[in-house]
């Protein structure tokens, strides 16, 4: 067993278009760098120098990191992280694309 | 011709062209509108600004439109009333309210940014318009988009107040009335904003609706006689306005009809829902989202979108923010009423509450030219002073009876 970590749509071309992935228990900040390996380019879109960026909400268990550790947050195997882009306000969990 | 130049990630610098997207695609920051400051420095005056017509089109070189506004969204250039009677009781030397209670159709700010919002959206070809709100908004994006020829989608929390809702019906949009909370509708929103091709003025629209609430600084500066004031309070939600307005002013010197911008920017919230003052007196930048609570419900926005950037607006311009309680924002509300004759719904006594406390502990100097940001009508939102104000004087239809009244009275 593994962390489940659930990618928003605009991250799912990183990952070959899938939902939801697997990375090793440790940190928020540890996970998310194991993820890139798997899935090269993911962790700049999420991180930048060791801190999760600004408009990207990170939830272990359905609570936000903000009101556990941040970054150092502890994920154990089994545990749920989801990524969801803070968009309009934090409440948005779609990405809305503008027409091309 | 406008002097747009495009967008651009907050975040990461990233540019994008015109186009109604709003998020990085690369880290999710927000997009903001950029301007050829230099272009526009050549072409405008404060005798060209003065000669046109008294609403936000004035400043249009510093809006995100391109062509000639549509005559159908005329709104902006509200009162700035020097307020003496508030000042002697605060003990203030000179006091200004930027009266946006009576913002044309619908009295509040946001007549502004919809504007703007709209005279975009029509650029871009839309004919369908949209929102998610609980008041202000809906009524109006109800009403510029009825008068500007756009279908009208404005989706709702169905627990909503009568008065509201009839409020925003009165125009004949396609009201939605969504069995959920307000994030419940929110969300609901993003997915169809996502699937139908039309402008959601605070979502796929809103780098250009923000912008709107640029031209309540603008006026700021044009009606004290082209100069900023010394201290601006100015309610917070999101935060947006209040990061506009420090934009308006520094945008005000960037294009040379000012000088100098040496204003201190105060925050003003709700002790219920305040999320980025909070922030402010830890002196951190952090934003820790909330569950509100007050009954200033046109500010409850417990995990606001410009939170960060409201806070830097706080320490760029060293000014500082206050929460007050609803008792407080009530006595405020009356105040402002019974000195100043302007009935402002809860956010104008969360922000006059807030400039009273700021003005006793020192943070507001008493020398200093100040305004104070009065956003949305007290008519709207009667409920809230139910039980709190004075009672009328019952009398029978007979002189005896008022004289006896008038005793009471003590006249």
């Amino acid at each position: 067993m593994a962390v489940k970590v659930k990618i928003p749509v605009p991250l799912q071309r990183l990952t070959q278009g899938k939902e939801e992935i697997e990375g090793e228990a440790g940190t928020v900040m540890s996970l998310i760098n194991s993820l890139d390996q798997k899935y090269p380019g993911i962790a700049e879109r999420i991180s930048e120098g060791g801190r999760i960026r600004r408009f990207v909400n990170v939830y272990v268990n359905e609570e936000d990191i903000r009101f556990l550790k941040n970054e150092e947050t502890p994920v154990k195997d089994g545990d749920v992280v989801s990524i969801v882009p803070a968009i309009a306000g934090g409440c948005l969990h779609y990405y809305i694309r503008g027409r091309s | 011709m406008g002097f747009v130049k495009g967008l651009k990630c907050r975040e990461c610098g990233r540019g994008y062209r015109i186009d109604p997207i709003y998020v990085c695609e690369f880290c999710f920051g927000p997009l903001e509108v950029i301007y050829d400051y230099e272009g526009i420095k050549r072409v405008i005056t404060k005798e060209k600004i003065e000669s046109r017509p008294r609403n936000l089109w004035r400043y249009k070189e510093l809006l995100p439109v391109e062509g000639e506004s549509t005559s159908a969204l005329d709104t902006g250039f509200t009162p700035l009333v020097r307020a003496d009677n508030l000042a002697k009781i605060l003990g203030v030397k000179e006091l200004y309210l930027k009266d946006d209670t009576v913002a044309h159709p619908t009295l509040s700010f946001k007549d502004r940014v919809v504007a703007v919002a709209l005279a975009r959206a029509k650029e871009f070809g839309f004919d369908t318009v949209a929102c998610a709100s609980t008041g202000n908004l809906a009524h109006s994006v109800s009403a510029h988009g009825a008068r500007a020829g756009f279908k009208r989608f404005i989706f709702i929390p169905a627990s909503l107040e009568k008065s509201k809702i009839i409020a925003s019906l009165v125009y004949e949009p396609n009201l939605i009335a969504v069995n959920g909370n307000y994030d419940e509708v929110n969300r609901l929103c993003s997915e169809i904003a996502n699937k139908y091709n039309w402008a959601f003025v605070n979502i796929n629209i809103r780098p250009f609706y923000a912008e709107g609430s640029k031209t309540q600084g603008f006026e700021i500066i044009e009606q004290l006689g082209w100069c900023v004031p010394d201290a601006v309070v100015v309610p917070c939600a999101s935060g947006s306005l209040m990061t506009k307005i420090w934009k308006s002013f520094k945008e005000m010197k960037e294009v040379g009809l000012i000088d100098e911008v040496n204003t201190k920017v105060y925050a003003a919230q709700a002790t219920g829902c305040s999320p980025i003052v909070t922030a402010i007196k830890q002196g951190i930048d952090v934003i820790k989202p909330v569950r509100p609570q007050t009954i200033a419900k046109s500010l409850a926005i417990g995990n606001p979108a410009d939170g960060y950037y409201a806070t830097k607006v706080i320490s760029e311009s060293g000014g500082y923010g206050e929460d007050v309680s609803d008792e407080e924002i009530i006595e405020a509300m009356k105040l402002l009423a019974k000195t100043e004759g302007i009935f402002a719904e809860t956010a104008g006594g969360v922000t006059l509450a807030s400039a009273i406390k700021l003005i006793k502990d020192g943070r507001i100097n008493k020398e200093d030219k100040i305004v104070l940001c009065i956003t949305g009508n007290g008519l709207k939102t009667q409920e809230a002073l139910t039980g709190h104000t004075i009672e009328p004087y019952y009398i029978e239809p007979n002189l005896d009876s008022f004289e006896e009244a008038l005793k009471r009275i003590n006249y």
